[in-house]
């Protein structure tokens, strides 16, 4: 067994290398964890979310006041000036949607902002009721951007008709409300992230299931695939169902934005995962240099390279997505191909190199 | 031959061993119950994917809770060492069952477990210091020498065949997947953030992993390394429990080799548990025989040889198939093929009228739990069986001319990810067999070695 004593002398070696803590001089191959995920979330909080959201409560704050000069005098002009600032605001809820987290996450935030399509029925029985809980989940489909889409482009057949409805105090009533409870609800979740919760959120970088680092990872991913590629194109386009349902496209009552918010919702993407910062050009740690510090650089121009390609889709599409499935449906479906590609890219091959712990799979290994 | 198998040992290690297995079955059977599992792997789901064959073992609603009962009531008495013989048959079955119920729960040491209660049906574990000896007034110090040695020997093919597993270019010279797993642990203390991210390390670790499998049963058997090597497999299991999330697998295997322990240690064991419960106070009458005699001496060792002939084959049925074996996972199971691979997957369904070409995508969500969607994912019989209960389900609901397609993607151990499956073959079209499946796109790399 003197073969055999050799194998202990080798195991011995080994694990007593485990023991020992690391002062290695091997050479270039050897790297410690430099890496600093705290700095990739707090660049992702200072640069990206509380901009964002700061430009996001801007917004919303243009549009309530816009509200309120509407209210007082329902005509053609204000109502041009708070459909304005109700386009300008949604195109920069398309940076902030990803972020399900924290407050938002405990508020159903997302939720109250953006279901569509909504319900017009639900609306309509609000405001004769005249008596409702906006923040009730059975109303999340008469609420935010959706409803006030609704409110200012569906509920007559011309602007006349619309502008006639405002006569009546309860259309004002339900526009002010719903207008109101999206700057409201804004103002709690930034004012959580700017007091208590950034710090929470930069320390926790632990790889468990509930640290923020891996939370957002997944909510990144599940946003890309379901708020983005979904819900945007993918629904209404018919690619889970037998006919296409263009009537669930966002901002179905104004669609000449349809695409222009997909874009926008496309480049916010890309930029999280590049870690550029909101509306500058700052650029801090991501998901991309940390894809480079595993060595996966390959991994990195993929996904750059299929983000693109999935804009350039986007980007022949016509400017109204229901003209767009109406006409020529298959370009939808391109569309929708070439995003399914980036999600396989980040599904699959981003969360294997980042090897998080996910939350859903609670069960033994092997 | 026939001395050997006339040669008797002492009774006790194989006594120990029994009490351990059944407490460590009764803790393992009471912690999934604990953890909810029961529920959310059981009963939750609408649709279990099945071993081919076993169709028909299903859970059986919220009786499936009366199986764990069952099961761990069985483990118990397995423990004490109360009706034996029926205990361990009933645990085998009902723990078989349960295992059987849903594949996407598979794990090499529930398949352990499996055949060792199968093996112990066969073994006198009970013939000393059980409950059973009191009932039938007599006990047996001593056990021929094979029943011992068939519990080493399936404890060795698990390691051997481990190590054997690990010959491969991935896991020896790329130190895949350990150096996708490692990283990953930046958090754990004192060596999260430096040790684990060496390169030197993953190496370090595949192979000294690979020699400790392929050594550790001869260093076990050898008597100078016996303590040694007891040891090693306490190191290597604590670390391998510290680093994945392997539940109770290392402290069954720590607690299982210390059958290979000397007699004196058991006989210790045994002495302290009857200082503890004051054996010789009760005043119990048991004539202490000698030996033990087997009934059906003969058509058990033929039986128990035909076993470990299938164990040592079993493994190597993958070379019925040409592709690349982690890829297609064709004789992957049952393999002890352990912590090998990191495989992930996506795979998208296509519901396709075959006449008109009019096509819509399944949302796995809507069928199947996400635990369920991973492991569909990447492996070709559960996409197959999930495209033919797609099949019949959108053919039930009144879909015409269904055909079913799958757009699936798979990375292998940091590779970039794949086309998995031709996206043009019907699913539903094709049949579960242990044929080669043709419709697995080929790897496009290799993978050196066994």
């Amino acid at each position: 067994m003197i073969t055999g004593r050799k194998i202990i002398l080798v195991l011995i070696t080994a694990l007593v290398i485990v023991g020992c803590s690391s002062s290695s001089d091997d050479g270039p191959s050897s790297k410690t964890d430099d890496f600093n995920r705290g700095a990739l979330l707090t660049n992702l909080v200072d640069n990206t979310i509380i901009p964002a959201f700061e430009d996001l409560q801007v917004k919303l704050l243009a549009l309530k006041a816009n509200k309120d000069v509407f209210i007082v005098a329902p005509n053609q002009i204000n109502l041009e000036a708070l459909r304005m600032s109700w386009i300008e605001a949604y195109k920069v809820w398309q940076s902030v949607e990803v972020f399900n987290i924290g407050k938002a996450e405990e508020l159903q935030y997302s939720f109250q902002m953006n279901v569509y399509p909504t319900n017009v029925l639900d609306i309509e029985n609000n405001i004769s009721s005249g008596t409702y809980d906006l923040t009730n989940v059975n109303n999340n489909d008469a609420v935010g951007f959706p409803a006030v889409d609704y409110l200012l482009y569906g509920i007559g057949n011309d602007d006349m008709a619309i502008l006639n409805k405002y006569l009546d105090i309860k259309y004002k009533n339900y526009l002010a409300d719903v207008i109101d409870q999206m700057a409201s609800l804004t103002q709690i979740v930034l004012d959580d992230w700017k007091t208590v919760y950034r710090t929470t959120f930069v320390n926790s970088i632990a790889n468990t299931a509930t640290s923020s680092l891996n939370k957002f990872v997944n909510d990144f991913i599940f946003y890309y695939e379901k708020g983005l590629r979904a819900n945007k194109i993918g629904i209404p386009a018919g690619n889970f169902s037998t006919t296409p349902l263009p009537e669930k496209i966002e901002a179905f009552y104004n669609q000449d934005i349809s695409k222009e918010l997909a874009l926008e919702a496309l480049n916010a993407v890309q930029n999280l995962f590049n870690g550029k910062a909101y509306l500058s050009a700052t650029i801090g740690e991501s998901f991309k240099s940390y894809l480079n510090h595993l060595d996966r650089n390959d991994l990195v121009g993929l996904i750059n390279t299929r983000f693109d390609d999935a804009r350039q889709k986007i980007e022949a599409l016509h400017d109204n997505f229901n003209i767009q499935i109406n006409t020529d449906n298959t370009k939808m479906t391109q569309a929708f191909d070439a995003l399914q590609l980036t999600v396989v890219s980040l599904k699959v091959d981003m969360l294997q190199a980042f090897n998080v712990s996910v939350d859903f799979v609670d069960a033994d290994g092997d | 031959m026939k001395t050997y198998l006339n040669q008797t040992t002492s009774a006790a290690p194989l006594a120990v061993f029994r009490m351990c297995f059944g407490i460590m079955m009764c803790f393992s059977i009471i912690r999934f119950w604990y953890h909810g599992w029961i529920d959310t792997l059981y009963i939750q789901p609408k649709f279990h994917f099945s071993y081919y064959g076993f169709e028909w073992v299903n859970p059986i609603g919220s009786y499936t809770y009366l199986l764990f009962v069952v099961c761990g009531i069985s483990a118990f008495l397995v423990a004490l060492g109360l009706k034996y013989r029926i205990a361990i048959i009933t645990f085998f079955l009902s723990f078989t069952y349960i295992e059987l119920m849903d594949k996407t729960t598979y794990l090499n040491h529930y398949y352990f477990i499996s055949i060792m209660s199968f093996l112990m049906i066969f073994l006198p574990a009970n013939a000393y210091f059980s409950i059973d000896n009191i009932f039938r007034k007599k006990t047996c110090i001593s056990i021929p020498k094979w029943t011992i040695d068939s519990v080493k020997l399936l404890l060795g093919i698990v390691y051997f065949y481990a190590g054997l597993a690990k010959l491969n270019s991935d896991w020896l010279f790329k130190a895949m997947p350990l150096k996708i797993w490692l990283p990953s642990k930046y958090d754990l203390p004192l060596i999260g953030e430096n040790l684990m991210q060496q390169n030197w390390f993953h190496h370090a670790m595949s192979w000294s992993g690979m020699l400790y499998d392929l050594a550790i049963p001869f260093l076990l058997l050898y008597k100078k390394t016996r303590k040694l090597a007891f040891l090693l497999v306490i190191i290597f299991h604590v670390f391998t429990r510290v680093l994945f999330p392997i539940g109770m697998f290392p402290f069954i295997m720590i607690v299982s080799t210390l059958i290979f322990l000397d007699i004196g240690f058991h006989e210790k064991i045994i002495k302290f548990f009857k200082r503890i419960i004051s054996y010789k106070t009760l005043k119990f009458s048991i004539i202490e025989n000698t030996n033990y005699n087997y009934k059906l001496r003969k058509p058990i060792v033929v039986l128990l040889g035909l076993f470990f002939c299938i164990q040592l084959v079993f493994p190597f049925r993958y070379m019925f198939y040409d592709n690349e074996l982690f890829w297609t996972e064709e004789g992957y199971r049952f393999s002890w093929r352990v912590m090998l691979m990191e495989k992930m997957g996506i795979s998208s369904f296509k519901i396709v009228n075959g006449e008109t070409g009019d096509f819509f995508y399944v949302n796995n969500s809507d069928f199947l739990t996400p635990f369920q969607e991973k492991q569909m994912s990447f492996q070709p019989d559960f996409i197959l069986e999930y495209a033919h209960y797609l099949g019949d389900h959108f053919t039930a609901q009144g879909h015409e001319n269904v055909q079913i397609y799958v757009e699936s993607y798979v990375a292998l151990n940091g590779r970039l990810s794949q086309p998995f499956i031709d996206k043009d073959v019907n699913l539903y079209q094709e049949k579960e067999s242990f044929k080669q499946k043709g419709w697995i796109l080929p790897f496009q790399d290799e993978i050196k070695g066994l």
